[in-house]
């Protein structure tokens, strides 16, 4: 009798699709795409408790005061002044193109890249907000701001690289932070009357 | 001569599917890959302000998440309507900020803690007062980075 060679039978891998499936479907209900975005900031240390609260000697020239009342109305430099205005009247703070004598003094400065220059480095601009104020115009507010700082950033790396601020070399972009730097205070929280 | 007759004509031959397994599981692994998993189950309603200048989070590992807002509706009965804040699974205070912010940052690498990032998830609607006593109690823990979210404007 010939003996007839046995084959192990394959495994029947007709359901390992139905699987992966499985699996495939878990996971995109459990994990979420979304990146998640921003607008970043930095916050100042917190106050030393056994150091003497140093008062910031600021002229007034350099200060721009932008305050938030609970109504989500903005005022800048005690103007009552839409959100859509913000931008470009603090690019002109900053900027200060006619040496106005009640902007920002400009100073020489010696930067890489651009050698002398003279800047408004002393500038601070003075974020209020009452407890009341919505989030979401505090948002749109700094949000004015970054935009401010950006386009002013992407109008001087145009004229001196021919980029967008976001195409430069590193050394670049910190270069043109040196030229723009970005001061924006936050006042300890106020409670202007209004409820909490 | 038979050369023509019909007698078991042609069929189509069926479709190869053994590869389909294979696909399957790239496209599963692509997912794995693009996706972060979900951490926590959200407590509180979140609808992000909008901005136009973002930012986008580097790294996912660095981030710590806050979110503020008002209870979903299954926990208005017992917290009310007032904004609350949530940190990982549950409602907590202000004065609690600091222990977890803390307790995050002890379980990072030693060299990746000072970029410890924040993000403050909050409800467009809420109250800057809230925001502000969450701010000043990141200073007070030293989490000085933080993110504001919000999504792009227009979506």
């Amino acid at each position: 009798m010939a003996r007839k060679k046995r084959k192990t039978p394959g495994i029947n891998g007709s359901s390992s699709a139905d699987i992966a499936f499985m699996l495939l479907i878990f996971f995109l209900i459990t994990t979420s795409m979304d990146t998640d975005q921003g607008l970043a900031r930095r916050l100042p240390p917190p106050p030393q408790k056994d150091q003497e609260k140093e008062e910031m000697d600021v002229n007034k020239r350099n200060l721009m005061v932008v305050l938030i009342n609970s109504s989500n109305q903005v005022l800048a430099n005690n103007e009552h002044i839409d959100i859509s205005q913000l931008k470009d009247k603090v690019k002109e703070f900053i900027e200060n193109p006619y040496n106005d004598e009640h902007k920002p003094e400009k100073i020489e400065t010696d930067i890489p890249f651009f050698g002398n220059m003279m800047i408004t480095k002393n500038h601070v601009i003075s974020l209020q907000n009452d407890r009341g104020t919505e989030y979401q115009a505090y948002i749109q507010v700094q949000n004015e701001l970054a935009r401010a700082y950006n386009e002013l950033r992407d109008d001087v790396s145009m004229k001196k690289f021919g980029k967008a601020y976001i195409d430069l070399e590193e050394e670049q972009q910190e270069a043109v932070r040196v030229v723009y730097k970005q001061n924006i205070s936050e006042a300890e929280p106020k409670n202007y009357g209004g409820t909490k | 001569m038979g050369k023509f007759n019909k007698a078991g004509g042609r069929e189509m031959p069926e479709l190869n599917t053994s590869s389909l397994p294979d696909l399957v599981f790239a496209f599963l692994f692509f997912i794995m890959m693009v996706t972060s998993m979900r951490e926590v189950t959200l407590k509180v309603v979140f609808r992000a302000p909008q901005a136009t200048e973002l930012q986008k989070l580097e790294k996912k590992s660095l981030v710590t998440f806050l979110y503020v807002g008002e209870p979903t509706a299954e926990f208005r009965e017992q917290m009310g309507t007032t904004p609350r804040l949530q940190l990982n699974d549950n409602f907590a205070e202000i004065s609690e900020i600091q222990d977890y912010i803390a307790q995050e940052k002890s379980s990072m690498k030693e060299e990746d803690q000072p970029f410890m990032t924040v993000s403050i998830k909050a409800d467009k609607e809420t109250k800057m007062g809230l925001i502000t006593d969450v701010k000043q109690a990141l200073r007070e823990a030293y989490a000085l980075k933080i993110s504001y979210s919000a999504r792009p404007a227009g979506t």
